[in-house]
């Protein structure tokens, strides 16, 4: 059933152009990135090979890249969860999936693996391009994997907010700028934390982009990886209660 | 009531905020009957089929479909009916063919029979012939036929159709009426309109609510029998008044003007004797219609009587 939904999910995404455009358009920017990056590593390379214990191609082209497709990705994930529930609410479509032999948490997981199957295919293309250096080069297998991993984390936990606010209202443009306010107030508390020495550490540990980062440099930490986990659990529950709560009002 | 009831609600009543959208409302839905469920706008109809099919939760009271109840086994309950709701819930983008393929995995039919099932829902609500096309492409009457087959896709014991003809033209609201007709053979149907015509044509048995009560129910051929009945006359050569008082099961004599005369009556029609009279005594009978005491008069005189014995309360502009 879950499976179902999700299913339909996917396949409403694809039916649309926007999600042809935001994959071909990512594709470009991190592409050039990427091109970019590679230049600078020919530039260093000469002084590199002089120093002993240098970073690998891994760390001066990959790292960086994915740093960057994290905040690009929050600029753009906010518009592929805007419409999961808020359209189906417009379009008064819900009432299908609440009538039928479903419950209201089969639906919500049904709609996030239906976008974590997006995510997928997002991240596994642009995997390519860091794979593609295999062709000259060695890469630290184990480095590129704790790095596809911490982009599928993060961008579920990116989701599952979308998610939830687009349960919120019936208004895609409302869902869309409020999960972009929530993903950017989550990067910024970064910042806030290190202005703030009394928190010691508390308010930066709270931000999304900072356990993406440990995970990008290779330190594949469980503590990383249950925070995504229990950061997405957190908003799928949130999502369920007010879709059931919307039964009682 | 010998056949034993699909639906069952008790006591039900839901409250937005504090004010009351249904209070109290118990009935019973027998199987293989359609009933229709009639209320002027904001009476609380759709509520009550929202509530029906777990779309809301009730402040109050039970319903149960086919033995389970929508709150404590809301899976089984709701694989027991179909519900098309006021706004048919068809996704735009997708064909007739996916979208009921959709569905009728939504409904938990397995693999094997989905084919037929499809082909079957189509076939009744007569959409055979556009199983390839999209759905935003299609007219709004066959939206609703979408919306209907949507309901019907996995045979199920009840069906719920929340005002199934609304914004049709009369050709397609005759189509629907007569598809509604045949589902009474098959399930049992609660119908939601606000067309009393509609009602009468397709329902076995009627109940009407108003601000949230229900004030009448029976059955329609009940409702054919119970009311007093008339027929209007109209004499070129009328006698007076009293003449016509006097004609065997005459009540009481209405003038309409000075030709034309309303003839109330008990039981048998007194049509046969006022044409002996007219040819005998000359008084160049040339109309005589028995007048069809509607659904429409009862459904004013029990609305009307309510406003003017309630004080009139703000329910009444809640949902204006």
């Amino acid at each position: 059933m879950i499976l179902t939904i999700a299913k339909r999910e996917i396949s409403t995404l694809f039916l649309s152009p926007l999600a042809w455009i935001i994959l071909a358009v990512i594709q470009v920017l991190l592409g050039y990135m990427f091109l970019a990056q590679l230049d600078n590593f020919f530039l260093l390379q000469p002084q590199l090979s002089q120093l002993d214990n240098v970073p690998g191609v891994t760390d001066i082209v990959i790292a960086p890249l994915f740093s960057l497709a994290a905040i690009i990705l929050l600029m753009i994930m906010p518009l592929i969860t805007m419409r999961s529930f808020a359209e189906e609410k417009r379009n008064k479509t819900l009432t299908l999936l609440v009538s039928s032999p479903v419950s209201m948490t089969e639906i919500v997981l049904g709609k996030f693996l239906g976008i974590f199957f997006f995510v997928l295919i997002l991240v596994s293309l642009l995997m390519l391009m860091p794979l593609s250096l295999f062709i000259g080069t060695a890469i630290d297998v184990g480095k590129l994997l704790s790095i596809y991993i911490s982009m599928l984390l993060l961008l579920s936990s990116f989701a599952a907010i979308g998610l939830y606010l687009s349960s919120l209202t019936e208004n895609q443009t409302i869902a869309a700028v409020g999960t972009f306010g929530a993903l950017l107030m989550l990067w910024i508390m970064d910042w806030i934390g290190e202005a703030l020495p009394d928190s010691q550490g508390v308010i930066s540990y709270l931000s999304l982009l900072q356990h993406h980062q440990a995970m990008l440099e290779g330190v594949f930490n469980t503590a990383d990886v249950a925070y995504y986990l229990i950061f997405i659990s957190f908003f799928l529950v949130l999502t369920i209660r007010q879709l059931d709560r919307e039964r009682l009002l | 009531m010998s056949s034993p009831a699909v639906v069952q609600v008790e006591n039900l009543s839901r409250y937005y905020q504090n004010h009351p959208a249904i209070k109290n409302l118990s009935f019973n839905l027998n199987a293989g009957e359609v009933l229709g469920f009639l209320g002027p706008n904001g009476a609380g109809k759709s509520t009550t089929m929202q509530i029906l099919t777990g779309n809301l939760a009730p402040s109050e009271g039970q319903v149960t479909i086919n033995g389970f109840d929508i709150i404590d086994s809301p899976r089984d309950a709701k694989q027991q009916m179909g519900y098309l709701p006021e706004h048919p819930p068809v996704y735009r983008e997708a064909s007739v063919d996916e979208y009921l393929r959709y569905c009728a995995q939504l409904r938990c039919i397995n693999k094997q029979s989905i084919n037929k099932a499809i082909d079957d829902s189509k076939m009744q609500c007569g959409l055979s012939d556009v199983g390839q096309r999209l759905i935003g492409n299609l007219s709004k009457g066959y939206q609703q036929r979408v919306g209907i087959a949507q309901a019907i896709i996995h045979n199920p014991p009840v069906v719920i159709l929340d005002e199934p003809t609304v914004g049709l033209d009369p050709i397609q609201m005759r189509d629907i009426r007569s598809l509604i007709k045949t589902l009474g053979q098959e399930h049992s149907v609660i119908l939601s309109t606000h067309i009393l015509s509609e009602v009468q044509a397709t329902c076995d048995r009627v109940q009407i609510i108003q601000q949230g009560e229900l004030i009448y129910h029976s059955s329609i051929e009940a409702l054919n029998l119970s009311q007093t009945q008339s027929i209007s006359i109209g004499l070129n050569q009328p006698p007076p008044i009293e003449h016509l008082k006097q004609l065997n099961q005459v009540t009481h004599v209405e003038a309409i003007d000075s030709n034309r005369f309303k003839l109330f009556f008990d039981g048998q029609s007194p049509a046969q004797a006022i044409v002996q009279q007219s040819v005998q005594q000359q008084w160049e009978l040339y109309e005589l219609i028995p007048d069809q005491q509607s659904l429409e008069d009862l459904f004013i005189e029990l609305t009307q009587d309510q406003k003017v014995n309630e004080t009139p309360v703000d329910a009444e502009h809640a949902e204006v």
